[in-house]
């Protein structure tokens, strides 16, 4: 996974939201529509071409006290609407990591 | 162990008074994350996938045993119940809060333990040989050096803007257990024909997209000149590195564009301005640092007690013995390695109760003394031999005997894709599947010494291109391939690994790793040619011919 942190021109190729870190505790969150972060990632703003991805970037950067190190991440829409992450970083993200951690193994 | 002075106490606590109120305008959003990101990485604050990422220094790996159980109070009340020992003698917690950092800083502060420059474009934590102090036939403790530079720079201004990181580690026996040789300056401890106290220098070693193995600058500098060399290469470095281009910024681009000739000849001007400056140590200076390391008060005791004698009956005992214990200088004494890395675990995790357990026993075994090392194991410096079998029992409670040290599931592996928000591919399964596939004791012995290093990105940080097998995670259409170099080495001896051929997916690693490994089997002149010396005497031809013939 190239890390998004190298990420340079904004060009999507399928739908895709903007994530982050909540600033005080460092959590994974997502932009949402409503101009907040979420947690959970079926809230998030769903974007579908470059210019609303721009424009959804900008806003949460912005936003720089509630979150930082916004980027672009692609997830995949089902048919029911159910939003999943759209690689495996993001996965791992979402899910935790792969590996179980060692004070609950 | 070594006392810190009032001076060190003041520092440390003013650094978390510092801390607090920046943390406290970062929330407030007097500070942008543009001007605040500079603050926390000199605080050893990153941030990962899932949270902040906060590392401790644990200088010259020299651990009390009120400082490891503050480490487990950190890792209980303020992360998930673990540490993550890395290969730089630091340790690291990955679910750390903003918000609860400075009380985490605060609280290591009492036992005198800080994260000051852990990260950031300084001189970061000076390393030195786990087994300092105690390893026979040491020149001398070479902590006592690695104090000195500590104190030299730390929060020194001049070296905290440096082009990019820069890292020390110090040597003061034959056998290199600190990697000097990948480091930006390596320090090897060595007495001159007069018998006095002074270095080797080595220069630009790293490892990261552009390895170099270090060269050396400088075949004597006397003790008391150390700090006013070290200024020296400093300087050139700052004056000459790259700022413009962080792939190229490192001190050992620099060594390697400008020729070692060219700038030794640049230090050596640079070193004839300084040298008789208030740089030159005075020996009343190293005295009263040699006089703040304490050694325990050893009995004189035998060198085989009946305790030691009887427990070899136990065969679990002897195989956790041959493995893990090594001399010690004192007579009836041992150095006993902890494996951090039982089979199935990530390697160098250490969840709280173990280190709070570990510390105990270093009270009662150790003289309160626990050490890490770069292998991301730690160790206990001063064990009676009588003791042995009853440290063991202890060990094996806690999942901390597994006798595996040197042999092929001691796998160094840096957190990869699984915290590491650089990784291109995932390093600790990897490592973990390695450990299961080869879990039989007999035949890790049989194997014999063999060092698995993985990285899940060019970055290094699992030193991959210094393992005996590397394995690195790149990425390639969205999949995670993993490329594969043998002949490596980190030690007094120390070489680049070479590839053996394309990357291979993450569900094909441990099968191709199993394949080198029994090509070498096969290939091996006798039991006891070691893997890299077989790979050395045939080159990694046979290697690739076994892996890739049926691939
Ligand atoms: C998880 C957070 C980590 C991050 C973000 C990180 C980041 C980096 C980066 C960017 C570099 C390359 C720097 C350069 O080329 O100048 C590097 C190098 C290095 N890291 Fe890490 N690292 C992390 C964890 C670790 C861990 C867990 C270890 C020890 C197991 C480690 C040990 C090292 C070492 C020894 C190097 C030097 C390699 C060299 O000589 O170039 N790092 N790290
Ligand atoms: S080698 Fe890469 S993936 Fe591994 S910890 Fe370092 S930066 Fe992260």
């Amino acid at each position: 996974m190239t890390s998004p942190l190298e990420q340079k021109k904004i060009k999507i190729a399928g739908p895709s939201v903007v994530t982050a870190n909540r600033t005080w505790d460092g959590i994974v969150v997502y932009r949402t529509a409503a101009k907040s972060w979420s947690a959970d990632l079926s809230e998030a703003a769903i974007v579908r071409n470059s210019d609303e991805a721009k424009a959804l970037l900008a806003e949460s950067v912005a936003d720089d006290v509630g979150a930082v190190g916004a980027y672009i991440a692609p997830v995949q829409v089902g048919a029911d609407g159910k939003i999943e992450p759209g690689n495996l970083r993001e996965q791992i993200r979402r899910t935790g990591v792969t590996i179980g951690q060692p004070a609950q193994v | 162990m070594y006392a810190y002075d009032e001076i060190d106490r003041t520092l440390v606590n003013e650094r978390v008074s510092e801390f607090r109120d920046q943390v406290k305008r970062r929330l407030s959003g007097e500070l942008t994350e543009d001007e605040f990101k500079i603050l926390r990485l000199q605080n050893g604050v990153y941030l990962q996938l899932h949270a902040y990422m906060f590392r401790v220094a644990i200088p010259y790996g020299t651990l009390a045993t009120n400082q490891l159980r503050a480490l487990a109070h950190v890792a209980r009340k303020y992360d998930r119940g673990y540490g993550h020992f890395t290969t730089r003698q630091n340790i690291q917690f990955n679910w750390i809060k903003l918000a609860e950092l400075p009380d985490a800083l605060e609280d290591l502060a009492k036992v005198g333990i800080h994260a000051m420059q852990t990260s950031g474009n300084n001189m970061r934590n000076v390393t030195s040989d786990q087994w300092a102090g105690v390893a026979p036939g040491e020149i001398e403790d070479p902590r006592i050096w690695s104090e000195l530079i500590r104190q030299h720079t730390t929060l020194h201004p001049e070296f905290s803007f440096l082009p990019r990181k820069f890292k020390i580690a110090i040597t003061a026996s034959d056998h290199d257990r600190a990697a000097i040789k990948i480091h930006d300056i390596g320090l090897k401890l060595i007495k001159n024909e007069k018998g006095e106290t002074g270095f080797e220098v080595l220069v630009g070693g790293g490892l990261g997209r552009t390895p170099f193995i270090a060269k050396t600058i400088k075949h004597f500098v006397h003790g008391r000149d150390i700090l006013s060399y070290i200024e020296a290469i400093l300087r050139v470095y700052n004056q000459y590195g790259r700022r413009d281009n962080i792939y190229k910024a490192r001190i050992k681009i620099l060594v390697h564009e400008l020729g070692i000739e060219k700038f030794s000849r640049e230090v050596e001007e640079e070193w004839q301005h300084i040298r008789n400056s208030s740089l030159q140590i005075d020996d009343e200076v190293i005295e009263d640092i040699r006089s703040r390391f304490t050694y325990p008060a050893y009995e004189k005791l035998p060198h085989m007690p009946d305790e030691l004698r009887q427990a070899a009956a136990d065969p679990d005992f002897e195989a956790w013995r041959k493995n893990s214990v090594a001399p010690h200088k004192v007579q009836g004494y041992s150095i006993v390695t902890i494996s951090l890395k039982p089979i199935g675990k990530p390697p160098g995790d250490a969840t709280a109760e173990q280190m709070d357990a570990l510390a105990d026993l270093a009270d009662v075994y150790s003289f309160g003394e626990i050490r890490v090392g770069h292998e991301q194991n730690l160790a206990l410096p001063h064990v009676a031999k009588r003791d042995l079998p009853a440290l063991w029992k202890a060990l094996d409670k806690l999942g901390l005997a597994t006798p595996n040290v040197n042999l092929i599931t001691d796998i160094i592996a840096c957190p990869g894709l699984d915290y590491c928000s650089l990784a291109n591919a995932r390093s600790i399964p990897i490592a973990q599947e390695l450990t299961r596939r080869f879990a039989n004791h007999e035949l890790a012995s049989l194997i014999g010494r063999l060092h698995i290093n993985i990285s899940g990105c060019i970055n290094a940080c699992g030193h991959h291109h210094v393992g005996h097998i590397g394995i690195l995670g790149v990425e390639k259409n969205g999949e995670e391939v993993y490329q594969i170099t043998i002949g490596g080495r980190a030690d007094e001896n120390a070489a680049l690994g070479t590839l053996i051929g394309p990357g291979v997916k993450f569900d094909e690693v441990a099968d191709v790793i199993e394949d080198v490994v029994e090509a070498y089997l096969a290939l091996r002149e006798r039991p006891e040619e070691l893997f890299m010396d077989t790979v050395k005497r045939l080159g990694v031809e046979p290697f690739k011919e076994r892996v890739y013939a049926t691939r």
